[in-house]
C-alpha cells in the first residue's frame, strides 16, 4: 500500500511538476525579456511578514511623493492600524486630509476633514483629471499594483530605481522618460525618487535603495493586507492536516489489515 | 441484506421513505473490487470539489456585484472587507484550478484502465458532459471579477461564434446582448455560472447512478467474479477516501495560503478596460490544451472545430477503441502510446500560454494532429493489431489463467450482496 500510495503521490508531483514547468514561462512574444533583479523582502517566505518601520516608512514615502499622483482607492486610513499606529494617530492622519463629501441638507457638497473610515482621498477628482495633469498618460491605482504585475514588488522596485541613461540610438518620445525595466522602456512618469526626498520619523538614512524599498513594502501590504493573517492560519491549517491525515493512514491501515 | 436500523425514529423514517436503506446500500454494503489503487480516489475528490465550489460560491454570490461599475470593487471589498472573505475568495479561485487537476487526473485514470469501454460507456460519456459543463462555469466565472482578462477572455472565447457561417454575427451578438461584452454579458454570465454547477451536480447524480450499475472498474480490467472480489465501500473506501481527501487537502491549502495567485493571471488585478487590450491574451491553465488547438488551425472556423472536435473524440472513444481488454498494464503496446498522450496534452499546455507565432503554431500543429491521430487511427488499430497479455482468472486469483480468456466484453450487471 505504502508503495502504491507513493508511487501514486509521486506520479501526481511528477505531472504537476510537468505541468506548472509548461506554465512557468510568461506567454511572451515579440520584445526582449526583461530580467528583474530579485530582493530579499521582509514579506517573502512562508513566514515573512511586513517589516513595521518599513511600512510606516513607505506610507511616508507615498504620502509624499507618490500621492500627488497616484490613488490608493482600496486602501481606508483605519487599515493604518496595522502599522502600529493607534487610534489616536490613524485619526491624526486621516484629518489631514480634505473629503468631499454631501450633499448635505441644503443640496450643497461640502468639505470636511478625512475620518478613519474614510478611504485614501484620491489626488484627481476623475481620470480624466489625472491624465491631463499627467500629459495625457494615467497614473494607475497603486492598491493592487504588486499583485497586477508579474513579480510585482521586485518590478516595482526595479522601476523605481530603473531610470538610467537611454542607450546612445535610443529614439525617446516627447514626455517620456528612459527606464530599464518599464516595457518598450518609454514611460510617462518622471523619476519619482532620488533618495533625500523625504526625512525619515525615525531617522532611517533616506538613500534611493532605502526608498524604493519602504515604498515597495507599504504598496505590497496594500495590495495584500491580509497577507499575514493569511500565512498564520496557512500554517496552523496544514500543522491539523499533516496531523489529521497521519491519523486517516493509519486507521485507513487498521481497516485494511484484513484484506488480502 | 436489508438494513437492520436500531435508531426507532431512523426505521420509523426508512419504513415510509426508504433513504436510509437506499443509502446502505449505495454507500455502505456497496460491492466494491478490493483492488482499487489511490487512482481511484480522484472520483470522491472531485464531488468534494465541486460542493467545496458551491459553498464558496453562494458565500461569494452574497457580496458580489454584477454590474460593470461595481464588479472588480465588490470582488476586492470581498477579500479586504467581508470577514474572512480573501479566504472564501481564494479557495473559490483555487478551487477551480484544482477541480479541473483532479477531473484531469481522473480522466487520464480512465483512459489508462478503459473505464470508457462496455458496459461502461453512458458513465464515461456523462463525465465528458461533466467535463463540458465545469468549462462552461469556469468559463463565465473567471469573468466575474471584471479584470482584464475577464474582459478581453470573455470577448476572445465569445467571438469565436462569429465564425459559424451566416449567423455567427447575430449568435454572437445574442450571446453578448448588445454588441459588446458588456453589462448585460456580465449579468447573464453570473446568471448561468450561478446555475451550472447546479446541473453539474444533477449530472453526476446520473454518473453516479451509471457507476453503481456495473460497479468500478479496476487496475487489473476485468470483471468482478463474485464475493471474494470485493469489499463493502464502507469502512473501507469511505477510510481510503477520507485519507486521499487529507492528502489533497494539504496541496490545496498549500496554494491557497502561501501562493493564492500564483495560478491566476495578473492582468486580472487590473480593471476591465475595453479600450487597452492586453499584450498576451492567455485563458486560465486548464483550458490551454484546447486553446493551442484553437489557434494550431490557420481557419477561425476549423480551429473552433478541432477544439470542440477534440472533446468530441472522447464521446465516441468506447467505439474507437475496440480492444477487448480493458487495462493499459495488459496492453503493451496501447501503454506506450497512452504516455506519448499525455505528454502531448501537457505539451499542447505550454503552447497554449506561448503566443500563436513561428515555431510554436508549427509545433502546436504537430501537437494537434498527433492528439486526433492518438484517437482516430492508433487507437483503432491498436484494437486489430495489438496481442494484449494473458488476463488473470479473478481479481481475488491475480495468477494468470492458462490461455488468459478475455473479461473484457462480458460483463454481467453487479450481484446485489
Ligand atoms: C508626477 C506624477 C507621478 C508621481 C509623483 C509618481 N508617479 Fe508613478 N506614474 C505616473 C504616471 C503618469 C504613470 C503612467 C506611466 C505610463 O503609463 O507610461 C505612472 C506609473 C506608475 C507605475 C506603473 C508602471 C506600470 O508597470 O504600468 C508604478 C508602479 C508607479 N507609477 C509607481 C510610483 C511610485 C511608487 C511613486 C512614488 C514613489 C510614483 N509612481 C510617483 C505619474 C507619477
Ligand atoms: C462547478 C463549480 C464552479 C466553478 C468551476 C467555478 C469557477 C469560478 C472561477 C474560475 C471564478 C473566477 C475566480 C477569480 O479569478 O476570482 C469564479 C468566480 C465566482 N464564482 Fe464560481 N465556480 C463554481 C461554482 C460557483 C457557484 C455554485 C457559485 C454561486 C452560487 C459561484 C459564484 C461565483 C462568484 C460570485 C464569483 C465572482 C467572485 C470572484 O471572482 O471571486 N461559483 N468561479
Amino acid at each position: 500500500m505504502i508503495a502504491r500510495l507513493t508511487s501514486t503521490i509521486a506520479a501526481v508531483a511528477i505531472a504537476a511538476g510537468a505541468w506548472s514547468f509548461a506554465l512557468s514561462t510568461p506567454a511572451n512574444a515579440a520584445g526582449e525579456e526583461i530580467e528583474i533583479p530579485s530582493h530579499d523582502w521582509s514579506f517573502k517566505g512562508p513566514f515573512g511578514t511586513y517589516d513595521r518601520g518599513a511600512l510606516q516608512r513607505g506610507f511616508q514615502i507615498y504620502k509624499n511623493v507618490c500621492a500627488s499622483c497616484h490613488a490608493l482607492n482600496y486602501v481606508a486610513y483605519r487599515n493604518l492600524e496595522h502599522f502600529g499606529y493607534n487610534e489616536d494617530e490613524v485619526k491624526a492622519i486621516a484629518a489631514e486630509a480634505t473629503v468631499i463629501d454631501g450633499p448635505n441638507d441644503e443640496g450643497e457638497m461640502f468639505e470636511r476633514p478625512g475620518k478613519p473610515s474614510d478611504r485614501f482621498v484620491a489626488p484627481f477628482a476623475n481620470d480624466k483629471a489625472a491624465r491631463a495633469a499627467n500629459g495625457g498618460a494615467f497614473p494607475p491605482d497603486l492598491s493592487m499594483i504588486v499583485k497586477a504585475r508579474p513579480d510585482g514588488a521586485n518590478y516595482v522596485r526595479s522601476l523605481l530605481l530603473g531610470y538610467v541613461d537611454p542607450p546612445a540610438d535610443f529614439k525617446m518620445m516627447e514626455g517620456m522618460n528612459y527606464n530599464a525595466y518599464f516595457g518598450g522602456h518609454q514611460i510617462a512618469m518622471a523619476k519619482p525618487l532620488y533618495g533625500d526626498d523625504v526625512t525619515y520619523e525615525d531617522g532611517t538614512p533616506t538613500s534611493i535603495e532605502q526608498e524604493a524599498e519602504d515604498v515597495v513594502t507599504f504598496l505590497a501590504w496594500a495590495s495584500e493586507p491580509e497577507m499575514e493573517e493569511r500565512k498564520r492560519a496557512g500554517v496552523m491549517t496544514l500543522l491539523f492536516l499533516l496531523v489529521f491525515t497521519g491519523l486517516l493512514y493509519a486507521t485507513k491501515r487498521k481497516i485494511w489489515a484484513d484484506v488480502h | 441484506m436489508a438494513a437492520n436500523f436500531s435508531n426507532p425514529v431512523v426505521r420509523w423514517i426508512d419504513h415510509r421513505l426508504p433513504i436510509f436503506t437506499f443509502l446502505h446500500h449505495e454507500a455502505h454494503e456497496y460491492p466494491t473490487p478490493k483492488n482499487l489503487s489511490y487512482w481511484w480516489n480522484f472520483g470522491s475528490l472531485a464531488g468534494i470539489a465541486l460542493v467545496i465550489m458551491i459553498v464558496t460560491g453562494i458565500t461569494l454570490a452574497m457580496h458580489y456585484t454584477p454590474h460593470v461599475d461595481y464588479a472588480f470593487s465588490s470582488v476586492e471589498r470581498i477579500m479586504r472587507d467581508v470577514n474572512f472573505g480573501w479566504l472564501i475568495r481564494y479557495i473559490h479561485m483555487n478551487g477551480a484550478s484544482f477541480f479541473f487537476i483532479v477531473v484531469y487526473i481522473h480522466i487520464f485514470r480512465g483512459l489508462y484502465y478503459g473505464s470508457y469501454k462496455a458496459p461502461r460507456e453512458i458513465l464515461w460519456m456523462l463525465g465528458v458532459v461533466i467535463m463540458l459543463l465545469m468549462m462552461a462555469t469556469a468559463f463565465m466565472g473567471y469573468v466575474l471579477p471584471w479584470g482584464q482578462m475577464s474582459f478581453w477572455g470573455a470577448t476572445v472565447i465569445t467571438n469565436l461564434f462569429s465564425a459559424i457561417p451566416l449567423i455567427g454575427d447575430p449568435i454572437v451578438t445574442w450571446l453578448w446582448g448588445g454588441f459588446s461584452v458588456d453589462n448585460p454579458t456580465l449579468n447573464r454570465f453570473f446568471s448561468l455560472h450561478f446555475l451550472l454547477p447546479f446541473v453539474i451536480v444533477g449530472v453526476v447524480i446520473l454518473h453516479i447512478v451509471a457507476l453503481h450499475r456495473f460497479g468500478s472498474n479496476n487496475p487489473l480490467g476485468i470483471d468482478v467474479k463474485g464475493q471474494k472480489d470485493t469489499i463493502p465501500f464502507h469502512p473501507y473506501y469511505t477510510i481510503k477516501d477520507a485519507f486521499g481527501l487529507g492528502v489533497f487537502l494539504i496541496f490545496f491549502a498549500a496554494f491557497v495560503f502561501f501562493a493564492p495567485n500564483y495560478m491566476g493571471h495578473p492582468d486580472n488585478y487590473i480593471p476591465a478596460n475595453p479600450l487597452s487590450t492586453p499584450a498576451h491574451i492567455v485563458p486560465e491553465w486548464y483550458f490551454l490544451p484546447f486553446y493551442a488547438i484553437l489557434r494550431a488551425i490557420p481557419d477561425k472556423l476549423g480551429g473552433v472545430l478541432f477544439m470542440f472536435g477534440s472533446i468530441a473524440v472522447l464521446f465516441v472513444l468506447p467505439w474507437l477503441d475496440r480492444s477487448p481488454v480493458r487495462s493499459g498494464q495488459f496492453r503493451p503496446i496501447f501503454k506506450i502510446f497512452f504516455w506519448i498522450l499525455l505528454v502531448d496534452v501537457v505539451f499542447l499546455t505550454w503552447l497554449g500560454g506561448k503566443p500563436a507565432e513561428g515555431t510554436y503554431v508549427i509545433l502546436a500543429r504537430f501537437a494537434t494532429a498527433y492528439y486526433f491521430i492518438h484517437f482516430l487511427v492508433v487507437l483503432p488499430a491498436l484494437s486489430i493489431f495489438e496481442t494484449p497479455k494473458p488476463l488473470p482468472k479473478s481479481i481475488s486469483e491475480p495468477v494468470l489463467g492458462a490461455g488468459g480468456g478475455f473479461a473484457g466484453a462480458t460483463a454481467a450487471p453487479r450481484e446485489k450482496v
